[in-house]
């Protein structure tokens, strides 16, 4: 009997065609994705990368409500242009908190990967309610509503709840603070920022939209852009330790 | 008395079982609308909960107007075909076809002027996008796929369709899961994870959807009057259990609430970005391509009326084909924090794929041998034999882009789109059009279609379109990556990221002219195909003109 007659086993019965298929197709997955979630090396050690705080997650979730991922990747790949134009190459530690990740894949606008720190908030603001102001050849949407609209930041702590069960370190002292920490990260001079920087290291306080007396989408989206790729110090990130 | 011939009328358990279940699903919906945390999520749940009533209604209404007995599986000894499901997902085919090609030429507008953006939240670039991504690939291929396979493994294994409410479950359902994941774009409901953007609960019911799906298609081919399992069968059975698998794991989630539509991935990092891309690629590996292949193996020999040019080809390319596709993902995330060597994997089975590809392309164009004078005359197998060879021309393509020092150039730039579209609209579209040309007549027993002649002017108005637009990506994305990469002869970068978007224009226009035309090419097929079905629309009311004799 030949390979070809033995095939007919298969085309005759549905389920033994079922079962060679399904088998056939698990072993490149498992291969592939398996040993990410075992392998050391996967994951850079490295100081630095602690979890979203509450105005940053909803600003993310902002980020990634508007669909920003389709234009804007965060992932610095290692060479000589990306490095010089962007900044260090993207680490897999820097993003080991993401859910989902938005590395991205098409860049009709620039890499958002290191964007912290790069521009003022106020250069934030008036590019988010109108790019062309800034950047007169850009052709990114206006996004006016974000300064518009107040945030609704009642459930955030459900949010880190969840996050927390899958692994996520907040701890139950940041879920119960979550509320107030959220509004205190969104005020210039605020009297409790310094219990927020203790629960997420160099967390940035102060006002981000240039209205004061309330909480914009727009807040939260600038404060997430401005910690965007700030977490590590590159100065004391030592790449020969993570040889892989 | 006539009653003791005649069975008693009831319900079936399939009947009673979903209305049933609708109802409870339509009593949820309301709790969830009512204590929703959103008024986007408000609305779907709503929409959840008319829908719901609408089946309940539907299934008991459409109870009292059958007759006692369920259809018969054969009448004088011919399989009695259950073709109303399969018209059904043909027109929603044409009408999201349309509606997913209209937003894509929307968003190549945006780009070119992005003042088309009108400041509006639902309608900017970074909303529909996904929009049409989901629209052209899940709305009009999806509904293709499911047309077709309900027609082919109907025909195949000489069979009616199993069940009864089920197949019309499975085409309204997920026609369903179409609306919800589109509106929910449109309001910002989205998970972000590219072609697998719905939220969990759209997710859910798609699961519901896609299992029932199986079933029926499973449990036709078990029904079968043939000893063999036809080679179209095994891609349509692949392709809906690799996306079952590819589906679970990439949307594996926890919903922030029952009342919340938003939910976080149970993967992080650089573990959700591989899982997304095993996803992502196997969604082009599984959906639009295993799929469209048994769309090529069941329309192409009959069209052309010649069997299939090789059996053993078609065993090994399948086997080959299915094993290879699901390493291919990592080359997405070339020289990104992935490691190294999950990228090296990507890459070297990425190059493999190549030959299992073009074995499927030679396998479709070969069953033209002694046929292939037939292309002068019908312009329906002109146009498949074109997507097959737009088939081999992207799986060529594909593999290239997949070597690391290609990538490095290639990737985050417009070439990955062009790349994309040689494949969606040459190999994908019309593969999809030749199936609807060659099934429309058949479905509604017309004689031939309306048109050849309007068949040809779409061929030609499309093929000009697409070459168009995967020839201005083509320029885009090279220039732009160079671009990105010059250096001035003093060492620093030479251009500005704002200077490489704006060296853009020209060939964004240039691509949404492509788009239009292929647009235009879709109408033209639209009311051909609305002149097969209805031939009588526009003549009605006037006398038949009698013949010169």
């Amino acid at each position: 009997m030949s390979l070809w007659t033995k095939h007919q086993i298969l085309e005759k019965n549905s389920i033994v065609l079922v079962i060679g298929i399904l088998l056939v197709i698990a072993i490149g997955g498992l291969v592939e994705i398996a040993p990410l979630f075992y392998l050391k090396s996967t994951i850079e050690k490295v100081g630095g990368v602690r979890p979203y705080t509450p105005l940053e997650l909803v600003g993310r979730n902002i980020y990634v409500r508007e669909g920003c991922y389709n234009c804007h990747s965060q992932m610095i790949r290692p060479l000589r242009d990306e490095v010089e134009r962007y900044g260090h190459y993207s680490l897999a530690a820097e993003s080991m908190y993401d859910r989902p990740f938005q590395w991205g894949s098409k860049r009709t606008g620039p890499d958002l990967a290191r964007v912290g720190g790069k521009y003022s908030d106020d250069w934030h603001r008036d590019h988010l309610r109108a790019p062309k102001s800034v950047v007169p050849g850009s052709i990114m949407p206006s996004y006016p509503w974000l300064e518009a609209t107040e945030i609704d930041y009642t459930h955030v702590d459900d949010d880190m709840r969840v996050q927390a069960a899958l692994g996520v370190p907040y701890t139950a002292e940041m879920i119960a603070a979550a509320n107030a920490d959220l509004r205190t990260q969104a005020t210039t001079d605020a009297p409790d920022a310094e219990a927020l920087v203790k629960r997420y290291p160099r967390a940035q306080v102060r006002d981000f939209d240039g209205h004061p007396q309330r909480i914009s989408e727009a807040d939260a989206l600038i404060a997430y852009l401005q910690m965007l790729g700030t977490q590590v110090d590159f100065k004391l990130y030592d790449n020969k330790a993570n040889i892989r | 008395m006539a009653q003791s011939t005649v069975t008693p009328k009831s319900m079936t358990l399939g009947e009673s079982g979903s209305a049933l279940a609708f109802a409870a699903l339509a009593l949820l919906s309301i709790v969830v609308a009512a204590k929703a945390y959103t008024p986007e999520y408000a609305f779907h749940a709503y929409l959840f909960a008319a829908a719901s009533a609408a089946a309940v209604f539907a299934i008991i209404n459409r109870y009292y107007d059958r007759p006692a007995e369920l259809p018969p599986l054969t009448v004088d000894g011919k399989p009695n075909y259950n073709f109303g499901p399969v018209k059904f997902a043909t027109v929603a085919a044409l009408f999201w076809g349309i509606a997913g090609f209209t937003i894509g030429l929307w968003a190549a507008l945006e780009l070119a002027f992005p003042v088309l953006n009108f400041d509006l939240p639902w309608i900017s670039f970074g909303r529909i996008r996904p929009l049409h991504t989901s629209a052209v690939i899940f709305a009009f291929g999806g509904n293709v796929l499911i047309a077709t396979s309900f027609y082919v493994v109907q025909r195949t294994s000489r069979a009616r369709l199993v069940g009864d409410i089920a197949p019309w479950f499975v085409v309204l359902g997920y026609n369903f899961f179409i609306v919800i994941a589109g509106t929910g774009y449109l309001l910002g409901i989205t998970q972000s994870k590219e072609y697998a953007e719905p939220e969990w609960y759209a997710d859910l019911w798609l699961t519901v959807v896609w299992v029932v799906y199986f079933l029926v298609y499973l449990g036709t081919i078990m029904r079968r009057t043939e000893p063999h399992i036809y080679v179209a069968n095994w891609f349509y059975l692949a392709f809906i259990l690799t996306i079952a698998v590819l589906h679970l794991g990439n949307n594996a989630a926890i919903p922030v609430s029952l009342f919340s539509p938003k939910s976080y991935i149970v993967w992080s990092g650089v573990q959700d970005a591989m899982v997304q891309w095993w996803y992502g690629h196997n969604a082009v590996g599984f959906f639009l391509t295993a799929g469209f292949l048994a769309i090529m193996y069941y329309f192409i020999p009959k069209r052309a009326d010649r069997p299939v040019y090789s059996y053993r080809l078609s065993i090994i390319h399948f086997w080959a084909l299915i094993f290879l596709y699901i390493w291919a993902g990592p080359h997405h995330l070339h020289y990104t924090a992935l490691p190294d060597w999950t990228q090296t994997l990507g890459m070297t089975f990425s190059v493999m794929l190549w030959m299992p590809s073009w074995g499927g392309m030679i396998n479709g164009l070969m069953t033209l041998s002694g046929a292939w004078d037939k292309l002068r005359t019908d312009p329906v197998l002109r146009m498949m034999v074109v997507s097959v060879a737009f088939y081999g021309m992207s799986t060529f393509e594909g593999p290239l882009m997949s070597v690391k020092a290609v990538n490095s150039l290639s990737h985050y730039t417009d070439w990955t789109i062009g790349h994309v579209h040689s494949g969606a609209l040459g190999w994908v579209g019309y593969i999809s059009f030749g199936a609807i040309y060659c099934m429309v007549p058949w479905l509604w027993n017309r004689e031939r279609l309306y048109s050849l002649k309007l068949v040809n002017w779409h061929f030609w108005i499309s093929t000009i379109g697409i070459v168009l637009y995967i020839t201005a990506m083509w320029v885009s994305g090279i220039l732009q990556g160079l671009m990105w990469r010059a250096y001035t002869s003093l060492g620093f970068l030479e251009y500005s990221f704002i200077e490489t978007v704006e060296a853009m224009h020209p060939f964004y226009m240039i691509r949404a002219l492509g788009g239009a035309l292929f647009l235009a090419g879709a109408l033209l097929m639209v009311w051909n195909v609305w002149r097969t079905v209805n031939p009588g629309t526009v003549a009605a009311g006037r006398p038949a003109m009698a013949p010169a004799e």
